[in-house]
């Protein structure tokens, strides 16, 4: 191997793309622009959307409110809840988000629980709305602090304390990190989006340095010249990883200075937001290890070799961009669905997935993120990928030294 | 020197019939010595020189360029070759110093040696004007200087030209034809391919008429005159490949007259 050539290939190959507008383009206009765009238009509309919500008081029906006189005073009584008159149209008027939740108070409602007999008081939602569920969890509360005072009541009336029905309290602690919670509802997205990153950022210079150089008619003049296919293969092949690794360290960079400037944009605001939405959900906003992402980075960096020659071999068949486009796309669809599999709930790693590559690293990478670090399996995934990047530029050489891949009519 | 001994290469097109491009080629051409092939499109001229520039394997036959074999020893013929053809364009997004200084250190050179070796270049094909700016602005005739000095950067003893003046405006034309003649007085192993009848009678030491992969008639252009009986280079070249109808049916697979 003469590591001159290879150097001598590369610094040409790095140059000529440096100067092409279009690698520029993706490899440093749309990280640097395009992403935090995106993520400051989607926190400004999600955050407009979570405050309206929160700020929003909603319209409640209450069906029968002279069934009972305490419990309607109740549900008045709630700052958080804007009561309207009955209608028998109910359902339809929540459907149509008029109002976004109703009670129902069922006749007889006092008389039975003086009477010791099981009444039913029903909600009415419109499941997945987010303000119908603030609203019918103001409800449920309301309810829930109702049925606490009377029981609280009815013991005392017979001399009894709270204690007889509640002889003893439950109570849940979490104790896993913030990050865990977080990984497993966020921590799959972030190695899902640096192995399309790398995909993306390796597509256009793998294209151009095969199937680009042919279009241009400049393959034979390299092909004529000393230099060793070996030699030519791996000094265009880091050009091309250099670049798809560009892009996934501009994009990740770009995205975390975009992330603190939106927190100290939205500061005062994120708070609210944030915790409406905890409130509402009952979950903690996503938290990533940033030494995770460091790590997921270095799992990429092999199966962006993998990427990389796999582009570069299909392309290379192409005698124009556009035909290495068709050839190419098929390629970004394999590695998405696997990546995308890794984020579906329930899908855990085992050995045998670690040898699925892009699979194994999504789910490592999904560990990783939220501060777990499985050292065997790492190892294992890191080295079968490595064997594939190598098995895959293999036969990107193999190509280099078909003619009739080179010369194609 | 290079020597074809047989030389053959069949394709397979697209409906996987055979076409023999080349078959069973055989000439040999000296140091100082100017080697025409000339032949109609199809014929089979490009497919022989990319023979002889080692980026295509020949299927049966050999050839030797400057001593080496063109299959067992492909990386040193290359070392030995200056391949201009049309279909060896430039690097449109470098320019023409760093085009040169790259193929250089393809050949291994140094890069004082190429510096040297550059502004000699540069002086004689009176490029000083472009010499740092980019490719992809040039008219034909810059680019077809840019790519002789890359062909000439390592000072191969074997020059392989594939129609070096086709789409080349007169004045451009009239640089390369004066190239090669320069080529010839400094010794070099000339091979050389075109259509233009003119061309090979101004400048080839030796003509090799090719039709159908095969070389029909070769020798001097005197031989070729007392041969055939004429002197106008365009009628020797008709009568050689079998007359105009022959010519006509140069699309029919060569396959055939096997
Ligand atoms: N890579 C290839 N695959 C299949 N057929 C080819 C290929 N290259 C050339 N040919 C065929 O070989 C014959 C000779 O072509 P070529 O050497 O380019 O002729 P010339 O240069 O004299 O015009 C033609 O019939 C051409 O179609
Ligand atoms: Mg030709």
């Amino acid at each position: 191997m003469n590591w001159n050539q290879i150097r001598t290939v590369y610094g040409k190959e790095m140059r000529d793309a440096l100067r092409d507008r279009r690698t520029l383009l993706s490899m440093l206009l749309v990280p640097a622009l395009v992403i935090p765009g995106i993520m400051f238009a989607f926190t400004a509309v999600s955050l407009k959307v979570v405050k309206k919500a929160a700020e929003e008081t909603p319209a409640v029906m209450i069906i029968g409110p002279g069934n009972s006189e305490p419990l309607q005073k109740a549900l008045a009584g709630s700052p958080k809840l804007r009561l309207v008159p009955a209608a028998s149209d109910y359902a339809q008027q929540i459907s149509d988000k008029r109002i976004r939740a109703a009670v129902e108070i069922p006749p007889g409602f006092e008389a039975d629980l003086a009477a010791n007999s099981i009444a039913t008081v029903k909600i009415y939602t419109y499941e997945g709305e987010m303000k119908s569920s603030f609203a019918a969890g103001e409800i449920d509360r309301i309810l829930r602090e109702f049925r606490e005072a009377a029981v609280t009541r009815k013991l005392g009336e017979r001399g009894l304390n709270a204690s007889f029905v509640r002889p003893f309290e439950i109570k849940r602690q979490n104790v896993a990190p913030p990050e865990k919670v977080g990984g497993n509802l966020f921590g799959g997205f972030v190695p899902y989006l640096l192995i399309i990153l790398s995909v993306v950022g390796a597509m256009y210079p793998a294209i151009d340095l095969t199937a680009g150089e042919k279009e241009r008619g400049t393959m034979e003049t390299i092909l004529c010249s000393p230099v060793g296919r070996v030699e030519l293969v791996l000094g265009k092949f880091l050009t091309v990883l250099t670049i798809s690794l560009s892009t996934v360290v501009t994009s990740i960079t770009s995205m975390a200075l975009s992330a603190v400037g939106l927190v100290h944009l939205f500061a005062g605001k994120v708070g609210a937001g944030a915790k409406a939405v905890n409130a509402a959900t009952g979950q903690q906003l996503p938290m990533v290890d940033p030494v995770g992402v460091l790590g997921v980075m270095v799992m990429v960096l092999p199966l962006a070799v993998v990427f990389s020659a796999l582009l570069f071999s299909v392309s290379l068949f192409a005698k124009s961009h556009k035909e290495a486009q068709t050839y190419a796309s098929p390629i970004l669809f394999l590695t998405i669905l696997p990546a995308m599999a890794a984020m579906l709930p329930g899908v855990e790693l085992n050995a045998k997935l670690a040898l699925i590559p892009v699979l194994n690293v999504s789910l490592i990478g999904k560990e990783m993120v939220s501060g777990s670090f499985r050292y065997d399996m790492m190892a294992l995934i890191f080295g079968s990928s490595c064997l594939y990047g190598a098995a895959a530029l293999a036969v990107a050489v193999r190509l280099f030294n078909r003619e009739s891949v080179l010369f194609r009519t | 020197m290079i020597e074809a001994e047989g030389l053959t290469k069949v394709f397979r097109d697209k409906k996987r019939v055979e076409v023999r491009a080349v078959d069973g080629v055989s000439f040999r051409v000296e140091p100082g010595q100017i080697y025409g092939l000339l032949g109609a499109n199809g014929a089979g001229k490009t497919t022989t020189l990319r023979l002889l520039a080692t980026l295509l394997k020949p299927t049966s036959g050999a050839a030797t360029v400057a001593g080496f074999d063109v299959v067992r020893q492909a990386h040193e013929v290359r070392k030995q070759v200056g391949f201009l053809a049309a279909s060896t364009a430039l690097y449109g997004r470098l320019t023409a110093r760093e085009t040169i200084t790259y193929f250089g250190r393809l050949n291994g050179l140094g890069d004082p040696e190429i510096a040297v070796r550059t502004r000699r270049l540069t002086e004689e094909l009176d490029m000083g004007e472009f010499i740092d700016r980019r490719t992809d602005k040039f008219s034909t005739g810059m680019k077809q200087k840019v790519s002789i000095a890359r062909t000439l950067i390592h000072d191969p003893a074997v020059m392989i030209f594939d129609e070096p003046t086709l789409g080349l405006d007169v004045l451009a034309a009239r640089t390369i034809v004066r190239f090669i003649r320069d080529c010839r007085e400094r010794g070099k192993t000339v091979i050389y391919s075109t259509h233009v009848m003119s061309e090979v009678e101004k400048l080839c030491d030796v003509i090799g008429i090719v039709h159908g992969g095969r070389i029909r008639a070769e020798g001097t252009l005197d031989a070729l005159r007392a041969r055939f009986g004429q002197r106008d280079m365009e009628e020797i070249f008709v009568a050689a490949v079998g007359g105009e109808s022959a010519l006509a049916r140069q699309d029919v697979p060569p396959a055939t007259t096997r």
